[in-house]
């Protein structure tokens, strides 16, 4: 079981708002567990050389809201598909519950792809939009009733259920379909990219209905975004990947607080985390004037580099000579705060993450009370305790 | 922002259409008053250089891609509607942005399954269009393609000499990839079953389907009639190698389902007793394409067919079995065909496609010449169709007033007052 159901809004995450929504437990007469389970599954499509799939090892708790996340082309999409039994698993395994689906065909497998484009019927009661599925399967009347009640309830449709769809809002019809996967009572919910489709302010207001909905239900979920913020604040837990290869699982605080490597460290939370390569100096590593101190053990297996890492709200302003120095490009003013954007003026240094003609440059949150010009020079270090420290070859986390 | 019009065929008439205004409020002497399947979208016909266009609104990325999806489909030679361009940049009065738009032409003679059934069909008729309907899938997905959104309202069908022939409308949520795995085939037909049944049961619920028949049981006919479909077309049959003609009737009964044999892989087993082939099909079409090269008739591929027996007795009849089949062709098509198709009034020209009218008068011949019990002379056969049958026809260019609905899902967006 998860130890502790937190999202992101509960552990009190203050990048990102909105409602966790109650937890209202409904699964009473479930029996099975419906956990899933990636078991070194791979997938490698014909006529590619290396696979999009590589060796994915996941465990998914019962009930938990998975998020793959990964820029375009990590095989979020392929992961998704092979757990729903649309793409072949050429190694490896997978499971859902103690049942090995591997080569099962999907409609075997208790799994509902949820917001594939589904349809209204108008000639047909919200009701019977809602449970006409269940009659396909031969479910009894009564239990279909029952059912489509149970989800009514959840979604906040019960006065509307004997009324045709044109009388519904769009909002509510759009809950209707969720309605259509929800009677199912799938083991399992798999979404790809739902809110793709949707405006950037729907997308926020449905995202954060579908997380809440989700833990009503408390159905197993994986739900496949390339959106780090999406993932951010709807997952229970992350999975974040790159070239087919599974980087790092961790719930959204752990994977800010301590990403397992340079990668999730630039990919995850906005604006990126700084990334600066510096040399490594005897008891730490070298920041502009200044030596970081970093516990002797992390520092072992480092070669003459490190990666340094700060998060904009985790950098300090020192007084002249300390540090390093950046000359402020943009400010960005927020009120209370402010970001502001540099390069260092050591033009020896750059930051990680860049692309070979735009230079990434360096972000520093700072007091709205006192904020820079443009083109002053200030001088910054990372806060000693929210430090991270990379390999500068394998990329790997040196720093606890 | 500026307008922007993506198009191969740049029509300098499509600036005078209402871009500014959402499709939903477009003037009635722009549009076309054709029907159109159950869809969350806004779409709607339009008028423009004397053809007809089907304008919908939707975000730009996904206009795009089902655009160049729809071309895709195009070039594979599947039969799809076809897509003319897109618009977008649009802007409203008050300057807020509105969705693009995709063009497709109107598919000529296209029945959306809705119309069909209001019209009051046949019996027997909804079984018809699943079968065209499993052919169409079973072609796409040889040719790689996942529709992920298979359905009556996502398909347009045309008469076929009696039967339907069924063209992809709505390629949104599909893709292209070298090979389907099962578990693609498997979901696609499964996406199929159920919204068949569903479209199916709605029909019921508005009274426009008769209660006796069973949504169900006729949904199911997609699985059957696709994986029979499917395994005749890509099974590997072994026999003994005394018995080669049945490498010869393969390929005729592959033909007959309307599909071509591109090449056949042949293997013999090392002591040479047993062969086992698995052809490599291509296409449907065959009829189509023999017509296409033979004539210059594009149809669809029953009327082929039938046009094709035609000619062929036609060659018999006149005992020209030695000449050249194109020029034999030509005199049918100059001597028969196009003289009897152009015996329709101009004001019942809209009733029927006429391959499909020519197709109609063959059917209308063998019922008077069974009538009265002697052969029927072709002439005698369309003036007695023109004037006791085709005029109590539906109009099909324009199948008009029938129910049609869309039902945009998405969370509320304010309204303009
Ligand atoms: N059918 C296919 N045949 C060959 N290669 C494929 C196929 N589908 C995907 N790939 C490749 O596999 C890799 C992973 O693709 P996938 O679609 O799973 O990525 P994704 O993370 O979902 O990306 P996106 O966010 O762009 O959807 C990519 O390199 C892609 O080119
Ligand atoms: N080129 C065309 N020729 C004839 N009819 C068309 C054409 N394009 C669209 N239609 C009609 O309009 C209807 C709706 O189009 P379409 O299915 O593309 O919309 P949609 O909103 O994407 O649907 P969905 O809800 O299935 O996603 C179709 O069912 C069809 O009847
Ligand atoms: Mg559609
Ligand atoms: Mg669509």
């Amino acid at each position: 079981m998860l130890d502790e159901p937190c999202t992101p809004m509960c552990a009190g995450f203050s990048l990102y708002n909105g409602s966790s929504g109650t937890f209202l437990p409904v699964k009473e007469g479930k029996d099975a567990m419906a956990t899933v389970k990636f078991d070194e599954s791979t997938r490698i499509y014909p006529g590619n050389d290396s696979p999009s799939v590589d060796r994915l090892n996941i465990d998914v708790q019962d009930g938990e809201f998975l998020v793959l996340v990964g820029p375009s082309g990590s095989g979020k999409s392929t992961a998704l598909r092979m757990l729903a039994g649309l793409e072949e698993v050429n190694g490896g395994k997978i499971w859902i519950g103690d049942r090995d689906v591997t080569n099962l065909s999907p409609k075997d497998r208790d799994v509902a792809m949820v917001f594939q484009n589904y349809a209204l019927y108008p000639h047909m009661s919200v009701a019977d939009n809602m449970g006409f599925a269940l009659k396909i399967a031969g479910v009894d009347k009564a239990e279909i009733r029952k059912r489509v009640e149970e989800a009514a309830k959840i979604l906040d449709l019960e006065p509307y259920l004997e009324r045709k769809p044109k009388a519904l809002s769009g909002g509510q019809r759009q809950r209707v379909a969720m309605g259509r996967a929800i009677v199912r009572s799938p083991q399992v919910f798999l979404m790809d990219e739902p809110l793709s489709n949707l405006d950037a302010k729907l997308r926020v207001q449905t995202r954060t209905q579908i997380a809440s909905l989700q833990r009503r239900l408390g159905v197993t979920t994986v739900y496949v975004t390339h959106d780090q913020v999406e993932a951010m604040t709807m997952g229970d837990r992350i999975a974040v990947l790159k070239d087919g290869i599974l980087q790092q699982v961790a719930t959204p605080r752990e994977m800010y607080d301590s990403p397992a490597n340079v990668f999730v460290a630039g990919f995850i939370g906005s604006p990126a985390m700084n990334l600066i390569s510096v040399p490594v100096a005897d008891g730490g590593v070298k920041f502009g004037s200044h030596t970081l101190e970093v516990p002797r053990d992390s520092l072992k297996g480092a070669g003459s580099n490190a990666i340094v890492g700060v998060r904009p709200e985790d950098v300090e302003v020192t007084t002249d000579g300390q540090g390093l120095e950046i000359t402020v490009d943009v400010v960005e003013e927020l009120g209370a705060d402010a970001y502001v954007y540099g390069t260092p003026s050591d033009e020896s240094i750059s930051l990680e993450g860049g692309e070979d003609t735009i230079a990434k440059p360096f972000i520093a949150r700072v007091d709205g009370r006192r904020v820079p010009r443009k083109g002053d020079k200030i001088w910054v270090q990372p806060n000693a305790s929210h430090m991270h420290v990379f390999n500068a070859e394998s990329g790997a986390r040196l720093s606890s | 922002m500026a307008l922007q019009i993506t198009t191969a065929r740049p029509d300098p008439a499509l600036l005078d259409l209402p871009w500014s205004t959402p499709l939903e409020d477009w003037p009635e002497h722009h549009l076309a008053a054709l029907p159109r399947g159950i869809s969350r979208h806004v779409v709607r016909f339009v008028r423009l250089s004397g053809r007809v266009l089907a304008v919908k609104e939707i975000k730009e990325d996904i206009a795009r891609r089902e655009y160049e999806m729809l071309r895709n489909l195009r070039r594979l030679d599947q039969p799809s509607v076809e897509p003319f361009g897109i618009v977008s940049g649009r802007i409203d009065a008050d300057g807020n942005p509105l969705d693009a738009c995709l063009l497709t032409r109107h598919l000529k003679f296209s029945l959306p399954y809705r119309a069909l059934f209001s019209q009051g069909l046949r019996p027997g008729t909804e079984t018809r269009l699943i079968d065209a309907l499993a052919v169409l899938l079973v072609r796409l997905h040889l040719m790689g393609f996942f529709w992920g959104d298979v359905s009556l309202s996502n398909t347009l069908f045309r008469r076929d000499a009696g039967s339907f022939a069924a063209y992809l409308v709505d390629a949104e949520t599909g893709e292209l990839f070298a090979r389907l795995s099962d578990g693609q085939r498997a979901h696609d037909l499964d996406i199929a079953r159920v919204n068949i049944a569903g479209e199916l049961m709605d029909l019921q619920a508005g009274e426009l389907l008769d209660e006796d028949v069973d949504p169900v049981a006729i949904s199911n006919r997609i699985v059957t009639r696709y994986e029979e479909l499917w395994v005749e077309l890509t099974v590997t049959e072994e026999f003994d190698t005394g018995e080669r003609w049945r490498v010869e009737e393969r390929i005729r009964r592959l033909n007959s389902l309307g599909f071509d044999v591109d090449e056949l892989a042949i293997t013999t087993d090392i002591d040479g007793t047993t062969i086992s082939i698995q052809p490599k099909v291509v296409d449907a079409g065959h009829h189509s394409r023999r017509l296409l090269r033979l004539t210059g008739l594009d149809v669809g591929e029953n009327q082929a067919r039938r046009l094709l027996n035609d000619l062929d007795s036609y060659r018999a009849g006149m005992d020209r079995q030695n000449d050249d089949e194109e020029l034999v062709a030509h005199d049918w098509l100059t001597r028969i065909y196009e003289p009897i198709t152009r015996r329709v009034p101009r004001e019942l020209s809209g009733k029927l496609e006429p391959a499909e009218l020519f197709h109609e008068v063959l059917e209308h011949r063998w019922y008077m010449a069974e009538r009265e019990q002697h052969d029927v002379a072709i002439e005698r056969a369309i003036e007695d169709y023109v004037a006791s049958i085709l005029p109590s026809k539906p109009d099909e260019v324009s199948v008009v007033g029938v129910d049609t609905v869309e039902m945009p899902v998405i969370a509320d967006v304010p309204r303009r007052p």
